[in-house]
């Protein structure tokens, strides 16, 4: 059989991509484009005409001081999460990777919350900040416990903040034990020969040969806080006084609450674009630092 | 006097306990939260109201009268099973579907897969907010179909396709030697046998990855479901969760019930294939 044709090319492609092709097609590739037509428009989101606006959306946009005070504050959130995260991680992978009894079973453990959604999870921390802290704040009397933090708006961004940190933990730990365990044995000992001391070692030896594991890490949590949503919904639903609203629930709002579906669209772009600027930034910097032993 | 070698031995036993101080007492930080909803779930409002730190209700005593009621609040059996069924089916529509498409991009270099791969690829920074919107607007303004199971499934795969085809991808260039697909091409197989009887079987540890790291993305999204399921009784358990709240009066009991009777399943999951989740969760984030 000739398998040069077009005929045939064509067969085979249609056969174990075709459907693929066209679920990917319709569900990213389509409302991408059409997510670009919908910023230059003023859609209310019901009414069957979608009057054309051009860049009208992108100036509000840009006017809009709302969004760019969720924006800042997502990137103080974003910013004080991932170095805290990526810090408890790698004192977690440290910790349950230099041998000590039960490593196994506190890997396990460490990596639930993962496992949970954000709003759920959102859920259980609400009843923690506003009950069980109070609890223990009252019956120690400790000051700074007897009110919920989340009723002040310095203390809900650091109940976020402690949220996240929670949630992801594990799974960056997870990440980080995996770059531990990929520096060989050899390069320790080596090390140890030569007289460096365990801080040193790690210092000096493991950090540098696990960088592409830090890449990972920093780009996954920045990622995902850059666009916390569910969270953000369940804890504290931007209270109070709008303190904690991030940029992906000041979206949401536009879009559907307010019902200014282009500017909500416009604003989502502007997010997309920074994201995606901030993500390659951080990847490019990250993969120059990179060594191998 | 102590020699070198046993002061440096007592350094290390000492290092040694205080490592695992430090780490009981991060992981009572970590489950702490856990530990509270359990206690809660068995008191009534009343007594976790007056004293949520208290081990057993100090007013009512011990109740397990929170479960029925608050799995009749947020129809549990019902959300439990659109949850199961929406993560079910597309997980394996998504595991055939990538594996198909990856097997054809890897093997040949025609221009479609390049373009089809390329696209894939760079869709993947594409954040769910940025086609939140647009949908909305084509799926329910245009087409109408929001309010049905299959259009979330339909959806959930077109998201995840991209990342599994990626997965897959790697692993039928570096896993599946083509001297095995030769061979069987020689023996009078075709390439959709050759894919089904050679190549998937090859394939199952990136398949158990995929499956893991998907479904726990469908079983706990919230957003894209939240859009998509608009009718009560469409509703997959985290938006089941959220009946509780934004009502005159929210009874934490309750609350505490629905919160534990939506991780559970989850968890009692995770403790029998703990192993194949870490493994998973790690060889899927490494990629």
């Amino acid at each position: 059989m000739n398998t040069n044709t077009m005929s045939y090319k064509t067969k085979q492609f249609l056969m174990f991509a075709g459907v693929t092709t066209a679920v990917f097609v319709a569900v990213v590739i389509i409302p991408f484009i059409y997510g670009i037509y919908l910023t230059l428009t003023s859609w209310d989101g019901v009414s069957l005409s979608k009057p054309f606006v051009g860049f009208e959306n992108y100036t509000s946009a840009f006017a809009d001081a709302a969004f760019w005070s969720a924006l800042g504050r997502t990137f103080i959130y974003t910013f004080i999460a991932v170095i805290l995260v990526n810090v408890v991680a790698f004192i977690l992978a440290f910790l349950v990777t230099s041998g000590v009894k039960g490593q196994n079973f506190f890997r396990a453990g460490f990596f639930v919350p993962n496992l949970i959604g954000g709003i759920v999870l959102g859920y259980v921390w609400k009843f923690i900040f506003n009950r069980a802290f109070v609890a223990i704040g009252t019956s120690l009397s400790v000051g700074f416990l007897s009110n919920s933090w989340l009723a002040t708006t310095k203390g809900a961004m650091l109940c976020l903040i402690i949220v996240s940190v929670w949630q992801y933990a594990g799974y960056m730990m997870l990440i980080y034990v995996a770059g531990f365990m990929s520096v060989s044995n050899d390069v320790i000992e080596a090390a140890k020969i030569d007289g460096c001391t365990n801080m040193q070692t790690i210092t000096h030896i493991s950090v540098p040969l696990m960088v592409s594991s830090f890449v990972q890490c920093l780009f996954l949590t920045l990622t995902r806080c850059f666009m916390v949503y569910d969270v953000n919904l369940s804890l504290t639903k931007g209270e109070p006084f709008n303190s904690t609203v991030m940029a992906a629930m000041h979206v949401y709002n536009q879009a559907f609450t307010y019902k200014k579906f282009g500017l909500g669209q416009a604003e989502a772009f502007i997010l997309f674009v920074v994201c995606a600027v901030v993500g390659v930034l951080q990847v490019y910097v990250g993969k120059k630092a990179e060594v191998s032993a | 006097m102590e020699t070198l070698n046993e002061k440096a031995a007592r350094q290390q036993k000492i290092m040694g306990v205080l490592k695992f101080v430090l780490l009981v007492a991060l992981f009572i930080c970590f489950v702490f939260p856990f530990v509270l909803v359990v206690i809660n779930v068995f008191k009534l409002k009343a007594d976790i109201t007056l004293d949520p730190l208290a081990i057993i209700g100090t007013t009512k005593g011990f109740t397990l009268e929170n479960f029925p009621n608050a799995m009749a609040k947020m129809n549990f059996w019902s959300s439990f099973g659109n949850s199961a069924c929406i993560t079910i089916l597309s997980t394996i529509f998504t595991l055939l579907l990538a594996s198909m498409a990856a097997y054809v991009l890897v093997r040949n270099n025609w221009k479609a897969c390049g373009l089809l791969f390329g696209l894939m690829i760079a869709s993947m920074v594409i954040p769910f907010q940025v086609l939140m919107i647009p949908l909305v607007s084509l799926y329910g303004g245009i087409l109408g179909l929001l309010g049905h199971r299959a259009t979330l499934i339909f959806l959930h795969v077109g998201f995840s396709l991209s990342m599994a085809t990626f997965m897959f991808h790697g692993a039928i260039h570096t896993n599946v030697p083509i001297a095995l697909e030769e061979a069987a091409r020689i023996d009078g197989c075709n390439r959709w046998q050759t894919f089904w009887q050679i190549v998937f079987p090859l394939l199952k540890p990136t398949i158990a990855t995929v499956a893991i790291i998907d479904a726990m993305a469908f079983w706990n999204d919230y957003l894209l479901p939240s859009l998509v399921l608009t009718k009560k009784e469409l509703y997959t358990l985290p938006i089941a969760t959220q009946v509780f709240y934004g009502t005159f009066s929210t009874d934490i009991g309750l609350i505490m019930a629905a919160l534990l009777l939506a991780m559970l399943p989850i968890l009692i999951l995770y403790m029998f294939l703990q192993r194949y989740i870490v493994e998973g969760v790690t060889s899927g984030a490494v990629k």
